[in-house]
């Protein structure tokens, strides 16, 4: 075979460019790397076998056999993978319950979501007029869902569901939950005992014992504990649970960006004799953050993929919507599709979030700038 | 009063005054609110309950359990089922991720892809939707009649997995008890060696002899008429008899559980092996150690000190993801505890309990994997 490398700096004369295009070349060199040597070979010929046995039988499944328009009628002749019923449902998993004249409520909701978080993703955005937008968008975008203002019907949080709802816990335990994280941090840091202690426990407890259970203390325990007569929405006592989660698993991420500032950023702050709260704001905090945005982001996915479990205490996310929609009798026996489809989805936004969280890492190291 | 009060060192023990003053007034506001709450619904605060007979049906259990048990009997049981599910996830998911974690690192393009691909794809995916799609995966298994038979003994149907049993007879115990003294045998063997080794330099093989004695005391036991008895399944009517029972729900959770954490152990252990300098493979061949032994001389103990810590918040995850179990059924300790709340009202008598013992759990298992980790930290120099 032509190799096609060549000494730097050196003409080889006589020599032809390399004929094959460049991803032909990646390919017979993959294709070498495969079946070099023979347990090399005998590894690769039984990864073929593998993706042999999986590969075909779901494609067959999936794209073949499939049926994309129709009822079940015509999904169970076509015996395979039934994407009608997903069409079917699909709007029902964006929306849940809420009232079907008014789904341009979380419809804008979602939308304004999407941009927020889309320029929250770009670097040139960040800074306080970002913050600022987030604080007015926040709460408008609650009352758009909540309504009861502004001649927008009042719709119960009941009646939220599917996707909607999954974004509304992430991004609002989030928003709630970052500041909280912030001060927890600091708090585990101070050179006050009481304080410190106090933060190491309410970190430590939140992060030694599951989700479920918070949720469960959220939703049983939460009302025994407050006045008579005054009551929390499930959705509110939802938000409860899942900020002090997040505020606990961000604080141990902060932590580790604070510890990881040289002392000489501490201390030269406090020669310019920066009082303990300027010093954290303009000085320590900024990098801090800074350098935790990556793990800050992978901290979130898992956080993001943990708001499936809020079916614990009967709210209806997107994932639960789907299984909810599985009861429809007209659509009976269609768990794998929506199973599939859930899948498909969560791993869309995960995986665009952690190839997020690379490329930042990426340009966010130093003298990458 | 003056600001001069909120400079200098008297401004941390008001700040930490002021603190504590918040927490014991929101405290026992919160505790008023809470008696009053409870009073208004007929309960009082206190553990008594624990000694009610509970009336929760369990389906699999470790000890002797009946319906008419008390709810200390029930929590018990919960709790022994989420230490079983954790203690063997953890096991097989560290298994399953150190070798993910190799593959990942092979010379093979194809293994790389394809493992880099399930990594991907569960690490990317909520652990309650492959929950219940491994649950679904059970319950579409075939009817016990019908039972896939892939090993001998070995049966997978929609009743679980059914798998040969070793019999809690003294044999198995005198069994046991001469592969411990093999197995211990070895170990002084390895010491004494290497102490000797490293006094006189002189290497001398130690497999042999240690298999000897590993293989040799159970056949010894063997030939002394302590034969461990395995039990087969069976299928008797409608389903089998004899062996070792594994109920869907657990089997369900058992996979997924492994499935999900074996993705996280993987990129941990290549992240460690990736984090040892090339130098030091480098430095190692050009001593001409072989393979194996750049790896367990060379490579490992250096990326351990990166994979323990790690590895411990993966242990920690997969005991407090095991309460995802109530999603599918399996009757581990968050999901006892529910029921109880359910029928006795005791919220924050049985929220206590069952935060009370995952923190023990966490706890425990840091200590450990702490000292292990002191342990292996101590090769730096």
């Amino acid at each position: 075979m032509a190799e096609s490398t060549s000494a730097p700096g050196r003409d080889l004369p006589g020599r032809d460019a390399p004929a094959l295009p460049t991803f032909a070349v990646r390919a017979l060199a993959f294709a070498r790397a495969c079946f070099d040597g023979p347990v090399n070979g005998a590894i690769t010929l039984g990864c073929l076998a593998l993706l042999w046995w999986l590969v075909p039988p779901f494609w067959d499944w999936a794209v073949t056999r499939a049926t994309w328009n129709g009822n079940a009628n015509a999904c169970r002749e076509a015996g395979g993978a039934c994407w009608a019923f997903i069409r079917e449902k699909f709007w029902f998993s964006i929306f849940g319950l809420y009232p079907y004249e008014q789904r341009w409520r979380p419809a804008t909701m979602m939308t304004i979501l999407v941009i927020m978080v889309v320029a929250s993703t770009q670097r040139r955005f960040w800074g306080r007029g970002l913050l600022v937008a987030w604080a007015v968008a926040a709460p408008a975008m609650l009352v758009l869902m909540g309504g009861g203002v502004f001649g927008l019907d009042p719709v119960q949080t009941r009646l939220w569901g599917g996707l909607t709802i999954t974004g509304v816990i992430a991004v609002y335990g989030l928003a709630l939950g970052y500041p909280l994280a912030i001060l927890l941090a600091l708090g585990r840091r101070s050179d006050l005992t009481l304080v410190r202690w106090f933060c190491t426990a309410v970190i430590e407890c939140v992060r030694g014992v599951p989700l479920i259970s918070l949720l469960f203390m959220a939703a049983i325990m939460l009302p025994l504990f407050l006045p008579e007569g005054v009551t929390l929405d499930r959705l509110a006592r939802v938000l409860v649970a899942y900020t002090l989660f997040t505020a606990a698993y961000m604080a141990e991420v902060i932590r580790g960006g604070l510890q990881a500032m040289p002392r000489g950023q501490y201390e030269a702050a406090d020669a310019l004799g920066l009082s303990y709260w300027k010093k954290m704001r303009l000085v320590i905090l900024p990098q801090a953050l800074t350098i935790t945005i990556p793990s800050q982001v992978n901290t979130f996915i898992g956080l993001f993929k943990d708001t499936t479990l809020v079916v614990v205490i009967g709210v209806f996310d997107f994932f639960t919507t789907l299984r909810a929609a599985l009861g429809d009798p007209n659509w009976l026996g269609f768990a794998t599709e929506a199973y599939v489809f859930a899948a498909g989805v969560y791993f869309l936004l995960c995986f665009a979030m952690s190839q997020y969280s690379q490329r930042l890492e990426r340009s966010l190291r130093p003298g990458a700038r | 009063m003056s600001l001069s009060v909120l400079r200098g060192p008297a401004r941390g023990y008001l700040i930490q005054a002021a603190l504590l003053v918040a927490l014991v007034a929101t405290g026992m506001w919160l505790w008023s609110n809470a008696e009053a709450n409870m009073a208004a619904r007929g309960l009082r605060f206190g553990f008594g309950f624990l000694d009610r007979s509970a009336g929760i049906p369990i389906g699999e259990s470790l000890i002797p359990y009946t319906p008419a048990d008390t709810y200390r009997q029930a929590l018990t049981v919960g709790l022994l089922n989420t230490l079983r599910v954790a203690i063997i996830g953890c096991i097989l998911a560290t298994v399953l991720g150190v070798v993910l974690g190799l593959a990942r690192l092979s010379t093979n393009p194809m293994l790389r892809s394809l493992t880099g691909g399930y990594i991907e794809v569960i690490r990317n995916t909520p652990l309650v939707l492959q929950l219940v799609f491994w649950h679904a995966v059970m319950l579409q298994m075939p009817s016990v009649r019908q039972a896939l038979n892939p090993l001998p003994g070995v049966f997978l149907s929609q009743r679980g997995l059914k798998i040969p049993a070793l019999m809690a007879d003294p044999a198995l115990y005198a069994f046991l008890a001469a592969l411990a003294a093999g197995a211990i045998g070895w170990w002084v063997l390895l010491r004494r060696e290497r102490a000797r080794q490293v006094e006189t330099g002189e290497r001398r093989p130690t497999i042999l002899p240690g298999l000897a004695m590993l293989l040799g005391f159970p056949a010894l036991s063997i030939a002394a008429g302590f034969v461990p008895r395995v039990e087969w399944p069976e299928m008797a009517g409608f389903n089998f008899e004899g062996g070792l029972a594994l109920s869907p729900e657990f089997f369900a959770l058992l996979v997924g559980l492994v499935v999900y954490t074996a993705a996280f152990v993987a990129e941990i252990v290549r992240s460690g092996i990736q984090s040892v300098h090339r130098g030091q493979w480098e430095a190692a061949r050009a001593l001409g150690l072989p393979g194996g032994r750049i790896m367990r001389l060379v490579i490992l103990p250096q990326a351990l000190r990166v994979i323990i810590p790690p590895m411990t918040s993966q242990y920690l995850n997969l005991t407090k993801n095991s309460s995802l179990a109530v999603v599918i059924g399996y009757p581990d300790l968050v999901s006892v505890a529910n029921t109880s709340i359910n029928q006795t009202g005791q919220a924050i008598e049985v929220i206590t309990i069952f935060m009370t013992i995952y923190l023990a759990m966490s706890l425990v298992t840091s200590a450990l994997m702490n000292w292990y980790n002191a342990r292996v930290a101590l090769m730096e120099r």
